[in-house]
């Protein structure tokens, strides 16, 4: 077990932001931290041990009517470790990074680990399943960090201003928020292999309100974001677009409970898209608490969907030089022509289903590894977007709410708002149905895939079509 | 079988650092963080420590520990809100986060002095030591007892799961207008899921609880660890001969207990103060009015004793309080936060509340639940001729500009002739909260506080909440099926 062997990607950070009281999160500090750790645990009598350490800093600034309503700013940090002793694991978690403090939490950390129970399976991946290089992806953008409080005010301000001379009909507004995240990363483990990395990211939204009948009222929203500063919207274009889709919902109604087609846009399609890596988690494989469980090889959905999971997408938002096991991230095509390749796996997952792990480890501070997707991508088709609403009737969906979905079993229904479609054209807006099938039927139903891959989110859809689903109204 | 060494369990991480902060450290913070001309600045200092214990397969699998610590710093400038955080509570790191809150203002006045005076409060959990400090051995065999109950319930069950947190949180708030309240809540959450399995047929099934107890949580009747067990089969199995539910509009019959999810999101949003402040929701300007129902009286309630929901003192300092949201039907009042209580001229109700010190407060429910009417559970149900009979959700959304509202059952059944007949498959639904409130038509006798482990997310904070209902029904709501006409 050798330990560090892959330096950071990233240049060291450069002394501090203006105006910026604590340093800026550094990757080689948090490697030297990770690394410190992993000696610790080793030293207190663990057979291995995982260490990651995070630091971040976010400023976030929301303007409602012109005025600063909330400006937030500050950093934090936390390193969590994950103990293997006899086969049992430990994991646990502090904010403390004193020597006192980290020594006393290697010691209770092998001590804890007693009462686990042996498994094998949860032992650390082998050394020579260990990333050997770390990639440069590209997820930092200095410009990020000159954003200070006035800049994102400034730019609420006019966002929101858009928003609110768009038209009449926007009556108030839910604000306009500016946010951006600095942050770093380390990960260490007695595996083999120890590294860092670090990523910027911002985003702002515009939420107007308009006045509808009964006293109702209706909110809409339009966000920009992404890891470069150049990569956002402008602001005025942000409004714009938000009032514009506020003002579209004005004299909703319900629809009449039916059979009929379904658009998805890319805000409604990115739910649906992340449920369905979910049932096809190894995770959720060896729980049996998929219905895709014995599906690999077969057809899960129509031959237009084709699914991937890119860590490396350069930019991306979703991207990661390697996964939370220390393993080299890698693109798997989950969905090719409709048929089911793979799960994603982490190594426990893996060994489970006796399978080789996918890369496809994720972990948050205080938890242990797990199956997560990092950029997920439905691939766009060549059909323009428009087009898909060429019905002679039909639902183009804008919004989905609640939680109606069972991976167990694939039964899906959830809330939904946006347009009915006559004669090839949007007809008046819609609001207060459910629109249910299930997943199979579903995916298996995509007729038609659009040209217009929506890149803002860690998970990518572009708007694509369900030839048939059951729509509950009046 | 396999023998787990006797290991205490406690000593995880570091100790509480809260009883050293004493009035004159709060003095000087508050001082900086006013020093640019803010109106109000609170302090709010957290411990928080916590376990889990997860057994998948029979086996337990992980065992997790940690603890964390910090300062929210809050500074108000009118309706305007600076703040900022630290985990690290050095005097640099304090003043750092004091001041960098204070820049929210900006005219410099400096403040007069402000005098401390502690809070004496009530005891809604009266737990003095966390189960945190118990044996982890102990925490272990009651998950062993939760798996074996529930695989002996049915050879159907396939796979079961069972799981444990522990969480204990020391809170001390002091605000510039000279209150400093101490408190310690702890929270303990149990849940099992099974996987039952009938030729192709499978389903999943979950039942769990929480409060803020210790390990005497599970001496409560239905709340063992074997009651949980079996629950979690029971629905499992249930559900494997679920028959496709109907869409449209139709009669509905909601449980006692956890239908209280409709209360949650059809009105408790909607009347939370910083909505109606801001006129964005659509109960705004509604006080004095009829919004429900004359059968309907809704109240929050964050003194129900070990209720999930509860709180000796909120998150700025304001002791916990039952306060009547909406009486006979009429809207009575909005939850309030000290920000929206100032700006309607207001006492603060004991709703402002937050996730951790990372956060800033908001108004927030507590324990929200529709008050008990006449009628019998039994005679609900004859009532009805087709209609849905919903007893179990897994949660719920609404929107609150137009009060549409959304809600996933979990566990239903069709009415038929005002019997309960068949299993219906999860399903959805929806309605628009004043109107479905208008449209309660009959109210139970038989109250309950559900036992669940709900958590309320609103702007990007998880807070624990208690929910609850008699038996209801609601003569007209669109049930989301698959099965139209």
């Amino acid at each position: 077990m050798s330990g560090s062997r892959s330096e950071s990607a990233s240049p060291p950070a450069s002394g501090g932001a203006p105006g910026a009281r604590r340093p800026l999160p550094d990757p080689r500090e948090c490697q030297r931290h990770a690394e410190r750790m992993l000696s610790l645990a080793k030293k207190a009598g663990a057979d291995g041990a995982e260490v990651l350490v995070r630091d971040g800093r976010e400023l976030s600034v929301k303007v409602r009517l012109g005025e600063p309503e909330l400006v937030k700013e500050a950093g934090s940090r936390g390193l969590g470790l994950r103990v293997i002793k006899d086969h049992r694991a430990a994991i646990t978690y502090t904010s403390d990074f004193s020597e006192e403090a980290l020594s006393k939490l290697a010691r209770d950390t092998v001590e804890l680990a007693q009462l686990a129970e042996p498994e094998p399976l949860g032992d650390l991946p082998l050394p020579e399943e260990m990333a050997r290089e770390i990639p440069e992806l590209g997820l930092w953008d200095d410009a990020v960090l000159e954003i200070d409080v006035t800049e994102a005010i400034r730019r609420a301000r006019i966002g929101e201003d858009a928003a609110l001379k768009f038209d009449r009909k926007v009556t108030n507004s839910d604000g306009a928020v500016f946010g951006r995240t600095v942050g770093a990363s380390a990960f260490a483990t007695s595996a083999g292999f120890s590294g860092s990395y670090r990523g910027t990211h911002a985003s702002f939204a515009v939420e107007p309100i308009c006045d509808d009948a009964d006293g109702k009222k209706r909110n809409g929203v339009y966000w920009t974001s992404s890891r470069f500063v150049r990569g956002l919207a402008d602001p005025e274009a942000v409004g714009i677009e938000a009032a514009r889709r506020t003002v579209a919902k004005v004299g909703a109604r319900k629809i009449p409970t039916c059979e009929a087609p379904v658009v998805f846009s890319p805000d409604a399609g990115r739910g649906l898209l992340g449920q369905f890596a979910g049932v096809m988690s190894g995770g959720a494989v060896w729980r049996r608490s998929t219905y895709l469980a014995e599906r690999v090889g077969t057809a899960v959905a129509s031959e237009l969907c084709e699914v991937v999971d890119d860590p490396l997408l350069p930019r991306g938002p979703g991207s990661r030089p390697y996964d939370a096991e220390g393993l080299a991230s890698r693109t798997n095509v989950l969905v090719a022509g409709g048929i089911l390749k793979t799960f994603l796996c982490d190594v426990f997952a893996a060994r489970k289903l006796g399978r080789r792990s996918t890369g496809s480890a994720g972990r948050a501070v205080g938890g242990g590894p797990h199956v997560s997707t990092s950029n997920l991508i439905l691939r766009p088709g060549r059909t323009p977007a428009a087009e898909l609403e060429r019905l002679p009737r039909g639902l183009y969906v804008t919004d989905l709410m609640g939680f109606g979905f069972n991976g167990v079993t694939g039964d899906y229904s959830q809330g939904a708002g946006g347009f009915w479609i006559e004669g090839g054209a949007r007809a008046f807006p819609v609001s207060e149905i459910t629109i249910s099938a299930n997943f199979d039927d579903l995916w298996k139903g995509v007729d038609a895939v659009g040209d217009d891959l929506d890149t803002r989110s860690s998970i990518q859809v572009p708007t694509f079509r369900v030839a048939r689903m059951t729509i509950a109204g009046s | 079988m396999t023998a787990v060494p006797s290991t205490t369990g406690a000593g995880v991480g570091f100790a509480s650092p809260l009883a050293q902060i004493d009035a004159a450290i709060a003095e000087r913070l508050l001082a900086a963080a006013l020093g640019s001309g803010g109106d109000y600045a609170d302090l709010y200092f957290e411990y928080r420590s916590g376990a889990d214990y997860l057994m998948e397969e029979g086996r337990v699998r992980t065992v997790g520990r940690g603890v964390a610590v910090g300062l929210g710093v809050r500074v108000l400038r009118g309706d305007a809100t600076g703040y900022a955080y630290t985990e690290e509570l050095s005097d640099e790191r304090m003043l750092d986060a004091a001041r960098t809150a204070a820049q929210i203002a900006s005219s410099g006045d400096a403040p007069g002095p402000i005098a401390i005076r502690p809070l004496t409060l009530p005891s809604f959990y009266g737990i003095e030591r966390s189960s945190l400090e118990l044996a982890g051995t102990d925490k272990v065999a009651l998950l062993r007892r939760a798996d074996a109950a529930a695989r002996a319930a049915d050879p159907r069950i396939v796979r079961v799961e069972a799981s444990l947190a522990e969480e204990w949180r020391e809170v001390l708030v002091v605000s510039s207008d000279g209150h400093l309240a101490r408190d310690r809540q702890p929270m303990i959450r149990f849940g099992v899921s099974a996987v039952a399995e009938e030729g192709k047929q499978r389903q999943g099934g979950r039942s769990g609880g929480a409060g803020r107890f210790g390990l005497e949580y599970f001496l409560r009747p239905g709340q063992s660890p074997e009651e949980h067990g079996r629950e979690a089969a029971r629905l499992a199995i249930g559900m494997l001969h679920a028959v496709e539910a109907p869409a449209g509009p139709m009669e509905v019959v909601l449980g006692a207990g956890e239908s209280g999810i409709l209360l949650h999101e059809a009105v408790g949003h909607g009347l939370e103060a910083d909505f109606n402040r801001k006129k964005t929701s659509n109960y705004t300007d509604q006080v004095g009015k009829a919004v429900a129902s004359p059968l309907c009286t809704v109240v929050d309630d964050g003194t129900v004793d070990h209720a999930r929901g509860s709180i000796n003192v909120d998150d700025e300092g304001n002791p916990g309080r039952r306060n009547v949201l909406i009486e006979n039907g009429i809207l009575a009042a909005y939850m309030q936060d000290r920000l929206s209580a100032r700006h309607f001229g207001l006492t603060p109700s004991g709703n402002g509340r937050r996730q951790s010190f990372r956060h800033e407060p908001l108004p927030r429910m507590t324990n929200t639940f529709l008050s008990p009417g006449q009628d019998d559970p039994g005679d609900i149900i004859r009532s009805v001729k087709r209609g849905v009979y919903a007893k179990h959700f897994s949660g719920g959304q609404v929107n609150i500009s137009n009060g549409d509202f959304v809600f996933s059952l979990t566990e239903s059944y069709l009415i038929e002739d005002g019997k309960v007949t068949a299993p219906l498959k999860g399903v959805n639904l929806i309605g628009n909260g004043p109107d479905v409130l208008r449209k309660v038509t009959m109210l139970g006798n038989d109250f309950r506080l559900s036992d669940g482990t709900w958590t309320c997310g609103k702007d990007g904070q998880s807070v624990p909440v208690g929910i609850g209902t008699p038996t209801l029904k609601i003569s007209e709501i669109t049930v989301g099926g698959t099965r139209a006409g």
